[in-house]
């Protein structure tokens, strides 16, 4: 149960200095331009980036490693049920077939298969270090303020920073009853039988649940007593202000994101094929 | 909600919403028994806080509790499922104002309703707007894609109905009026 | 004449939900610059008054409202809730529901925000109000990292950002140790004298919130103030007995020696209490006391060897514990907040895994056993009853445990129903558990252990929250319970219940165990005290004030002469 999960790390760095609405956009824009594009050598392109700015971070590789893991694990399984579903899926995308080895009919490697799933494991490469990078190089509290910035309206924003406020303590919560309803011999793990498994889910969920909507209450009552949602603004005490670096970064990700349209698209496929 | 903004109770059952969500969606999930596949137990949640919040509020529980379960659990967010979150939760949320939860009434009727309700926005989600987004974004081979769905929407459509139905009567019930209570 | 902040007229309330008004024909005044406290039972309409006062009554809480309410020269009802926010802060009592921000600046300058003041403003009043409270250093500090105390420190620059008028606080002491709310009442003292505000404090730990002066004593019991008066007068009267509100120890100990109290005595004030004047009455009373039977001893049921336990690696929650529990015992648990009770009580039923040493029942190693087995040997009692509660019916919530271990339909109708015999519930047993106050709540989440047999039952706070004719039934029942040979654990803040209720205690201290004597013994302890952050009873500084010889001997007689007065009032009570 003591899963680990990715916070704020604190460090001095220029990936830190930037403000959190800056790394919110180049966040936004990263990640749109990994996901339209299929052109490998973008796509290797922006993983080299996100390499380099992953050292300037300061961000230690151990630090991350246990969220690596995980996902070297979906990826791996992720790669193996592909090739299991659609083995030709590379041939049918490249519209040639280069067999690289025999095993039976369908399940032949072919180059354009090996390379059709090189190009999803990039994809996914290029995008988690920005992920990665915005969540533990962004302090939480910037979080709401940035989001308000970006246009979202300070109300939602809001329920974000509540979300964020709220997790440690319902994940509290939830060890807490959980385990109270095992002492009383309640079970949802694998010793007990599916259907019985499913009903004491129902009785671990709904003190947290019914805590939780009471909670709400609560945290209504505070935030009205001092006046939220009086006005059609508010300010942040942890927005922070520009510098030039923010401006930079921000037109560096836009160059890059219209540069990686404009060479995904021009010839009107997705896909960069070398064969 | 009768003012045009977010009334500052949505607001907050936005948040606290979407934080159950997380902690749900990552550690109160019911093993099946083969390896890789959990019942998610999230979505009987996400329905529950549709139907008492209604479709703004179930819509953004959805996108904000799984964007940031991504996040925080996995470091990258997985948009084509986020996306259905948000659809599920929006869409289910339109049968709130039919439910009525708040009157303290959930009987046979309701309880279909809601889960032909249930199914049906599921069904979109998973069995065709999921599986769109993955081909789309992430080029995946298609029936692989369809499959998982299946999978997927089957397994949170059985969750829904048994463990939401089982959360919407016992809220229903704290709601009912006290009445003429006589000790025995 | 002085101005009036508060001015109920003729008022009353009746919410929606209910069949009665709450409040009935309320008529009181508040004056600029006093400090009032609202005392009375559960129930009695104290926190109505209170959210009157800051609006949320009627702006969130909906329901029929007559007669006049002005705040500040204002009608409410004709203002809106953030123009009243404006003149009343409120702290209120959950400092984790009204702790919004992530950390302490942000949660500070949350209406600051509201009212979109600039960022550079924002600092510097934010600053100037964290270090009204004490709180300046910790700005950046994240609310995961504070202890309740704090938080509620934090809560109150919250609401002084804004200049307010009138601060409310709303039962400021029910989450914080003994000695955490006697720095919180000096605090709340000294900001009052520093910015002249009209404070109403809303509590039934009377003795607790006299540690500093209040100029007024509201008594409200079924929706009417009984009483209006000083202090030191209403200490005088009977009132506070007949509404179910614990006076004073000193106080009632003097009652009892037979001294009659007067005002020019100052008894409000323990400082300035002219005790000498009862010191007859008081030898007198205290030689009249039969010596107490001496405490039994009994076979160990549970015992702990060099217990350690860390979190995470290198940071140790629980150092080198050890302890052992007798068949037949009712123990208390104290120390401070964070001082690792909860972890113990944890370690032994199973929910974490110590890094070292063992634990034995009945002689037994049950280091290795998983919490279900351990279960049928030792029951835990959450401190919040809605975190155990699932089903929606009492004898469905106590059958559960039984019904999930397979037992026959017709055995777990008897033994539920002796079990909610056993706990006053049986008349209730087909009620709905979302129409039971808190503390039968409680009694539920009780039964619903009780109802498994176990031998031992570890209770976290019983009493939290509780009025005194409450905690009075709680406590008679567990004693009921533990005369039926149950052995009872209980962690408390409660320095009273301990006194009273349980022959031993064991102190924690920075995770380690740092005393395990009489409960008497430990409260005249001044190292111990300080270290687990306890209060030292005032029964014992009365005898050492009026030199009573044996000032030990005299706690331990008024416990027992106290105990014996109240079960004979109480035992209606507790059948219901």
């Amino acid at each position: 149960m003591a899963a680990e999960m990715l916070s704020y790390i604190d460090r001095k760095s220029p990936v830190h200095q930037l403000t959190g609405v800056t790394k919110l956009i180049c966040f936004i824009l990263w990640s749109t331009a990994a996901m339209l594009t299929y052109d490998t050598r973008i796509l290797l392109f922006l993983f080299l980036i996100s390499i380099l700015i992953f050292i300037i971070s300061k961000i230690k590789f151990e630090e991350i490693l246990f969220v690596l893991v995980f996902i070297l694990v979906f990826l791996f399984i992720n790669n193996v049920a592909i090739y299991v579903f659609s083995p030709q899926e590379g041939v049918k995308i490249y519209g040639s077939s280069h067999v690289l080895f025999e095993i039976s009919g369908r399940y032949n490697v072919t180059l354009e298969q090996l390379f059709y799933q090189l190009n999803i494991t990039l994809k996914y490469f290029t995008v988690i270090p920005a992920a990665l990078l915005f969540i533990v190089t962004t302090h939480p509290s910037e979080f709401a303020a940035s989001l308000n910035r970006i246009g979202v309206s300070y109300r939602i924003s809001y329920a974000v920073s509540l979300a964020l406020r709220y997790i440690p303590d319902v994940q509290r919560d939830f060890r807490n009853i959980a385990r109270a309803q095992q002492a009383r011999g309640l079970d949802m793990s694998r010793k007990e039988k599916l259907p019985k498994r499913i009903k004491n889910a129902a009785s671990i969920l709904a003190p947290l649940i019914l805590s939780s909507l009471n909670k709400i209450d609560t945290i209504s009552n505070a935030m009205e007593l001092r006046g939220f949602g009086k006005n059609k603004k508010r300010t942040w005490y942890s927005a922070r202000p520009f510098q030039k670096s923010d401006y930079f970064a921000i037109a560096l990700f836009t160059i890059l994101f219209i540069v990686t349209l404009i060479i995904t698209f021009h010839d009107g496929s997705r896909f960069y094929n070398p064969f | 909600m009768k003012e045009n903004n977010l009334s500052i109770k949505t607001i907050v059952a936005i948040g606290i919403g979407a934080a159950v969500f997380v902690i749900l969606g990552r550690f109160a999930s019911i093993p099946t028994g083969i390896p890789n596949s959990n019942i998610e137990t999230t979505y009987a949640f996400l329905a529950l806080m549709s139907i008492i919040f209604g479709p703004v509020a179930g819509g953004l529980i959805g996108l904000i509790g799984h964007a940031l379960k991504d996040l925080i659990f996995y470091g990258s967010i997985w948009w084509s499922w986020v996306v259905v979150s948000l659809l599920v939760g929006f869409l289910i949320g339109l049968a709130s104002k039919s439910i009525d939860i708040e009157s303290g009434e959930f009987g046979t009727k309701k309880i279909i309703t809601f889960n032909i309700v249930q199914v049906i926005v599921q069904a979109i989600g998973w069995f065709l707007v999921a599986p769109s987004l993955d081909i789309l974004i992430y080029a995946e081979p298609a029936n692989k894609v369809f499959l998982q769905g299946l999978v997927v929407g089957i397994s949170n459509m059985v969750t829904v109905a048994v463990i939401g139905t089982l959360l919407l009567l016992l809220y229903a019930k704290t709601r009912s009026q006290k009445g003429s209570l006589d000790k025995e | 004449m002085r101005k009036r902040v508060i001015e109920f007229h003729n008022f009353s309330f009746k919410y929606y939900s209910q069949k009665n008004p709450t409040l009935k024909n309320i008529h009181l005044n508040i004056y600029e610059g006093e400090k009032v406290l609202i005392v009375g039972p559960s129930g009695s309409g104290k926190s109505t008054i209170g959210h009157c006062i800051n609006g949320l009554i009627p702006f969130s809480y909906k329901g029929e409202m007559t007669g006049s309410l002005k705040v500040m020269g204002q009608e409410t009802k004709e203002l809106n809730i953030f123009a009243l926010s404006k003149m009343v802060g409120t702290v209120l009592q959950d400092p984790d529901g009204q702790f919004i921000g992530l950390t302490v600046g942000e949660d500070i300058a949350f209406a600051l925000e509201n009212d979109c003041t600039p960022q550079k403003e924002m600092f510097e009043i934010v600053k100037d109000a964290s270090k009204m409270v004490e709180m300046d250093d910790y700005l950046p500090a994240s609310v995961h990292h504070l202890s309740g105390g704090q938080k509620q420190r934090v809560s109150l620059a919250g609401v002084m950002v804004d200049k307010v008028d009138i601060l409310l606080f709303d039962e400021p002491l029910a989450n914080l140790d003994p000695a955490t709310g006697k720095y919180a009442m000096a605090l709340i003292d000294k900001i009052q004298k520093e910015t002249n505000t009209t404070v109403v404090i809303i509590e039934h730990r009377l003795e607790d919130v006299l540690y500093r002066h209040v100029d007024r004593i509201i008594v409200v019991n079924d929706g009417s103030i009984v009483a209006d008066m000083s202090p030191d007068q209403l200490l005088t009267t009977n009132i506070l007995e007949e509404t179910n509100i614990r006076e004073p120890l000193y106080i009632k100990a003097v009652k009892y020696a037979g001294c009659k109290l007067t005002e020019d005595m100052h008894p409000a004030d323990f400082n300035q209490f002219k005790a000498d004047l009862c010191r007859k009455n008081l030898l007198e009373w205290f030689e009249d006391s039969n010596p107490k039977t001496p405490s039994k001893e009994g076979k160990p049921i549970l015992e702990l060897k060099n217990i350690s336990f860390s979190y995470s690696p290198g940071h140790e929650t629980i150092k080198d514990v050890s302890f052992s529990i007798n068949k037949g015992e009712m123990v208390s648990i104290v120390g401070k907040n964070g001082a690792g009770k909860s972890t113990i009580t944890k370690l032994i039923c199973g929910f974490e895994k110590p890094s070292s040493g063992s634990i034995l029942f009945n002689g037994k190693d049950i280091t290795n056993e998983t919490i279900k087995e351990r279960s049928l040997k030792i029951g835990m009692v959450m401190q919040n009853p809605n975190h155990m509660i699932s089903k929606h019916m009492i004898f469905d919530e106590v059958a559960l445990g039984l019904k999930v271990r397979g037992v026959a339909e017709a055995e777990i109708k008897e033994r539920v129903d002796n079990t909610l015999k056993i706990c006053g519930l049986y008349p209730f047993r087909n009620w709905p558990i979302s129409a039971l106050s808190f503390g039968q709540k409680k009694r539920v989440t009780i039964a619903s252990i009780l109802v498994l047999e176990p031998e031992i039952i570890i209770l976290d706070e019983p009493t939290a929250g509780q009025d005194f004719r409450h905690y009075t039934d709680i406590m008679e029942f567990l004693v009921q319970l533990n005369r039926q040979g149950v052995t009872i654990m209980m962690i408390t803040h409660d320095m009273h219940l301990m006194l009273e209720y349980t022959e031993r205690a064991i102190v924690f201290a920075e995770g380690r165990k740092i005393a395990d004597d009489s409960a008497v013994n430990v409260l005249s302890d001044i190292d111990i005290i300080e270290q687990a952050n306890l209060k030292e009873t005032s029964l014992y500084n009365l005898a050492l004030k009026t030199g009573i010889p044996e000032p030990r001997k005299f706690v331990e007689r008024f416990i027992e002469y106290d105990r014996e007065v109240r079960q004979v009032g109480s035992r209606d009570a507790i059948l219901y």
